[in-house]
């Protein structure tokens, strides 16, 4: 064998508005294995970062939260497919940023891949299953459904890099909302990798944003933001999300606090998509189909 | 012999003479304790303050005013009964709730007559509204109460635990029902605060409890002001917070149980839009219109407070509205011919005269039907506000009174952009005899309810509940159990 | 209410395709939104003073009726003398507005009422059906003028109405008002029953409106559904718009079915909120009715006295 080629590293970049831009800050910080061997620089998002991605996100909401649910089902499966064809660069990443062997790696990704179908799958049907007509007592047709809430900023797992982050972004726009995800901020890698096939499988720019960085930093003016409709705290540790709910109570963010997960592989429940989706009930009146004598 | 000629002609025809309903059938003591497991206590400072019936200004009774030591024994008492309740069969829980539902059928009349005293609301809206739909409501969730595990929340969902629960004066008995109906279905047991100006129905709710036999320390009632609230609301041993009142003492909750377990709902203010297009069913949409806003004096987080009117057909819907103005009959809230009662209190009348000076102030138009007021009491007379703009304070502002902004809009995405434009979402109405504009305004309009051809209308099936500002989670129906389950 | 012209609405009847788009063009009616509304106005509560009043004004309403296959000159006579003296042992009591017979007991009629201001109203247009060429309906009404009607319910085509033409519905009115001639004034009757929809109640009565009637009204009283709140809440709101933008006052005519004071005052409420005082009087307000007279006699006496009645105490017909 020749000398050994030298390899050509990606430069990560944040996913924003469906672009890849640096951080507007100009600031990386480094990112390194579980045995501190350098692995990248990362962006370090600053709060006009933040900003940026919240107005990405908004503009997207009409679009995506109007798109069919058979449409959105189409394009998180388009997710897995990209994924399943990535796998390899998954694995490594995953490899290196947790500290897992290939095959624990493995079994990871493949978990994530499957979590994207199984959302896929959902965005259809959850509307039958959390909606469904009110047997008012009058003349009045009474439908509930549920629609999604808005702009999601979603502080993605620590630990879990890839699958915990797959866990939470999934179920948020898998009914239509639009998302800002500050990825694991030790672990960012893989949620940044994860933008590039976000752009190449149909999701329209702005429905999903990755930031990386200082948690804390970015999280707090999200948590401010008015026009940020709710957060997932899933990133947060107890001081931090004590503190980002307050922040939050300023505009009446839903706020989805940080639960303990042992095993993000296990089956989901639908908790993490009914957070993030209001009940919108409509009223009509029925009547008769003629002009009635019954009014007495 | 006849008739046009000789009939006497008054100078109004058909005057009617008043019609009040009895007083008898209620019979307030003059002073009501704390209700603390199962018995009525004083307050352990001894603080007390009076209730004023809003329509006279005339003191009621006088109450205990709960102080922290207070909202300390409630909870405990509702702890120490959490225990038994939730360990009851389903089916046991439910036969309690049947009963309440009973009692308060049999006592509707009475009921009706004490919140129409205590909080200045029409007997016609108390006897034909609030009490009806207190009685379905606890009928709704006592049927819930045996059938959690098909709710679809899972198989054996569990209850949370002692619910500490804070009510408006505006439907006082009604959002007592919203509050405890489902929380008791659920196996949680309750502390209740009933607002400051309007603690009687609670009080009476209380007895009701006792005849139907529930057990001590279920269900704990104290009144008191805002301070008691929020030392229920901060109170570690409170599992679930429920609120219904303004945003802004919302949003300060919000911040309470920030960073502890508390599972929290919210129903806060709203400045819900009501949309006439130009094919609207104009005479139904005037009585809408009315309703929307003068339901209740317009004290209700989901009025219809902002009219968006299409402008091609805006002097002909004014023109309809201002005559029908005219026949509303504001006066004695005990006469069953009354449309508009008194204003719950000074300080809201205060509030509502502020707001209402300030759009005027800002320039825009305003109009009231002739109209005597009481020399007693608190009132307002219905006001229209024309040629109000987004910009206007009578535009943004809840006003929480019978006091309507007229806004007019061109198109249909002019119409939503505007519905849309406030930082609430709780109720908007729709007036169009078009089928699919109905659907497609609806599907963009950013409220938890959406009365299309109709409005302020109430059902215990239907969640209730707003976007953005105006709250979270959902009351009513099966979506109203998931606030008192640990799902 | 922007303010047309007469003219203006002369422009509406100008050929069937006009007078389409206009009836077609009225605003809808939701039909849960009316009936909530007319039952709420039912449950307004009328007692003593303005309930007295409502009964007297009630009972100078009332159109009374006997349209039955077996009148005869006696029974025609002794409503005569109910109408004029309802209640023989009580001279306060107030005449009724008209008594109401086919148009071959006009003439009966006219003789039994001679002497007050009770009116004779007669039905014709092939009543109740109106299935009948228009020379001979035009004939049943000239008929009955001639024999010295003082009012004319007509019932319109409902058959042309259903099918749309609404041009002939139009024509057939007028010719039946130009056979009133001057003297006497015409109800339209629209059997609201058989029209069936709040959206067809509304055209039907801007049609007839349109058309010169002095009344309209809702039935026959020959049909299930007659009079109902919501339907007469809704022919006062027409009233009361075709007022605003033409200037002339139309009655309304609620008839069958309204058999208790109770509800007779419920009708009250409506036209006292709905249209107001102008409404609130003989000459522009009716009910079409046999028993409901007795009703609101008893009730009368019971004020009166302060005891209930029974129907041994008011006379029978």
């Amino acid at each position: 064998m020749s000398d050994a080629r030298l390899s050509v590293l990606k430069t990560y970049k944040l996913y924003v508005g469906g672009k890849f831009p640096r951080s507007e800050s100009g600031r990386v910080y480094e990112v390194t294995d579980s045995k501190n061997n350098w692995l990248a620089n990362a962006p370090l998002s600053s709060r006009k970062d933040a900003r940026d991605a919240v107005v990405a996100a908004r503009k997207a909401f009409g679009g995506w939260s109007g798109a069919t649910a058979y449409n959105r089902g189409q394009i998180l499966y388009r997710i897995a497919e990209m994924l399943e064809g990535r796998r390899d660069q998954y694995v490594a990443e995953v490899a290196g940023a947790e500290g897992l062997s290939k095959s624990k790696a493995g079994l990871q990704v493949d978990a994530a891949i499957d979590r994207w179908v199984w959302y896929a799958g959902w965005t259809d049907k959850i509307a039958q299953v959390v909606g469904g007509g009110n047997p008012v007592a009058g003349p009045f047709f009474n439908l509930s459904s549920p629609e999604p809430t808005g702009v999601v900023a979603v502080l993605a797992p620590q630990e879990s890099s890839f699958l915990g982050l797959v866990s939470v972004v999934a179920p948020v726009i898998a009914t239509g909302n639009t998302a800002v995800v500050v990825a694991s901020e030790r672990s960012p890698l893989p949620a940044l990798s994860l933008g590039e096939v976000l752009a190449t499988s149909d999701l329209p720019g702005g429905v999903v944003n990755i930031l990386s960085g200082r948690t804390a930093e970015i999280a707090a003016p999200l948590a401010a933001h008015q026009d940020v409709n709710a957060i997932d705290l899933a990133g947060a540790d107890e001081a931090l999300a004590k503190e980002l709910e307050i922040a939050a109570a300023d505009n009446l963010k839903r706020v989805l606090r940080p639960q303990p997960v042992d095993d993000w592989s296990a089956t989901p429940g639908t908790e993490r998509m009914t957070a993030f989706l209001e009940t919108k009930t409509v009223w009509h009146p029925t009547g008769s189909l003629g002009a009635s004598g019954s009014a007495y | 012999m006849t008739t046009e000629k000789t009939m006497d002609k008054r100078s109004s025809a058909f005057e009617y003479a008043p019609a009040p309903e009895s007083r008898s059938v209620v019979d307030i003591a003059p002073s009501y304790g704390l209700f603390i497991d199962g018995e009525f206590t004083e307050a352990a400072d001894g603080k007390v303050f009076k209730t004023v019936s809003p329509s006279t200004e005339e003191v009621l009774s006088e109450v205990a005013e709960a102080g922290e030591a207070d909202v300390d024994r409630a909870v405990k008492a509702a702890r120490k009964a959490f225990e038994k309740w939730s360990a009851l069969p389903g089916s046991e829980r439910a036969k309690y709730l049947f009963r309440i539902a009973r009692i308060i059928q049999e006592r509707s009349r009475e009921l009706a007559v004490l919140e129409t005293l205590d909080n200045g609301k029409p007997i016609k809206e108390t006897r034909d509204a609030d009490l009806p739909l207190v009685a379905a409501h606890f009928f709704y969730y006592a049927g819930w109460a045996d059938k959690l595990d098909h709710a679809g929340y899972g198989a054996n969902p569990c209850p949370l635990g002692v619910a500490g629960q804070v009510i408006p004066w505006n439907f006082p008995l009604l959002m007592l029902a919203w509050k405890i109906a489902p929380a008791l279905a659920t196996g949680n047991t309750v502390v209740l605060k009933p607002a400051e100006t309007t603690p009687l129905s609670a009080l009476f709710f209380a007895d009701i409890c006792r005849q139907a036999g529930l057990p001590k320390g279920v269900v704990n009632i104290l009144t008191g002001d805002g301070r008691a609230g929020a030392a229920l609301i901060a109170h570690p041993d409170v599992n679930k917070v429920a609120f219904t009142g303004s945003t802004a003492v919302g949003k300060q909750i919000a911040r309470t149980v920030a960073g502890t377990r508390k599972k929290v709902t919210l129903e806060l203010g709203g400045k819900g839009a009501n949309i006439v297009f130009d094919d609207a069913p104009i005479d139904q949409a005037v009585e809408g219109i009315v309703n929307g806003i003068f339901f209740n004096q317009g004290q209700v987080c989901c009025a219809g407070s902002r009219l968006l009117v299409q402008e091609s057909i805006h002097d002909e819907l004014l023109d309809s509205l201002k005559r029908r103005l005219t026949t509303l009959r504001l006066g004695d809230p005990l006469d069953k011919n009354t449309d508009i009662g008194a204003i719950n209190s000074a300080e809201q009348l205060a509030r509502i005269t502020a707001l209402a000076d300030r759009g005027e102030a800002e320039g825009a138009e305003r109009w009231s039907p002739a109209c005597e007021l009481p020399e007693n009491g608190y009132w307002f007379a219905p006001t229209l506000f024309t040629k109000v703009t987004q910009a206007h304070t009578v535009a943004r502002d809840e006003i929480f009174g019978p006091v309507l902004s007229v806004l007019t809009f061109r198109t249909p995405d002019e119409a939503v952009a505007k519905a849309n434009n406030t930082p609430y979402g709780l109720s908007a109405g729709i007036w169009t005899e078009k089928g699919s504009r109905i659907l497609a305004v609806a599907n963009k309009l950013r409220a938890g309810v959406i009365w299309s051809n109709t409005f302020n209308k109430f059902d215990p099936t239907s969640p209730f509940g707003g976007y953005k500002e105006s709250g979270f989670g959902r009351e009513g129906g099966r979506h109203g159990l998931e606030a008192y389950l640990d799902v | 209410m922007p303010t047309t012209a007469p003219n203006a609405l002369s422009d509406v009847t100008a050929s069937d395709s006009t007078l389409r788009r206009f009836l077609h063009g009225l605003p809808g009616v939701d039909a849960v939104g009316l009936e909530a509304r007319a039952a709420s106005l039912g449950t307004r509560s009328i007692k003593t003073t303005a309930k007295a009043y409502a009964i007297d004004l009630a009972i100078s309403m009332v159109d009374l009726t006997t349209l039955e296959g077996a009148d005869t000159p006696g029974k025609v006579r002794a409503l005569g003398a109910k109408a004029v003296r309802p209640d023989p042992t009580d001279r306060t009591t107030p005449s009724t507005a008209a008594v109401c017979v086919y148009p071959d007991m006009v003439a009966t009629a006219k003789e039994a009422v001679a002497g007050s201001d009770v009116k004779v109203a007669s039905v014709a247009t092939a009543f109740p059906a109106g299935r009948a060429p228009i020379a001979v309906k035009l004939a049943d009404v000239r008929e009955a003028v001639a024999a010295g009607a003082d009012e004319i319910d007509m019932v319109i085509d409902r058959g042309a109405f259903l099918a749309g033409h609404y041009m002939k519905v139009y024509d057939e009115i007028t010719a039946v008002k130009e056979a009133c001639g001057t003297n006497a004034r015409l109800k339209v009757i629209f059997e609201t029953g058989e029209l069936s929809t709040y959206d067809n109640i509304r055209r039907a009565s801007w049609l007839g409106m349109l058309a010169g009637a002095d009344f309209i009204k809702t039935s026959t009283g020959k049909v299930a559904v007659n009079a109902t709140p919501a339907n007469t809440l809704l022919m006062l709101e027409a009233v009361r718009d075709f007022r605003a933008q033409t200037g002339v006052q139309v009655g309304v005519k609620p008839a069958g079915g309204i058999r208790t004071s109770k509800d007779a005052i419920k009708f009250l409420v409506l036209v006292n909120e709905t249209v107001g005082e102008d409404w609130l009087d003989n000459h522009w307000f009716r009910f079409g009715a046999s028993s409901l007279l007795n009703d609101l006699l008893m009730q009368r006496q019971k004020l009166a006295t302060g005891r209930y009645s029974g129907p041994d105490y008011v006379t029978v017909d």
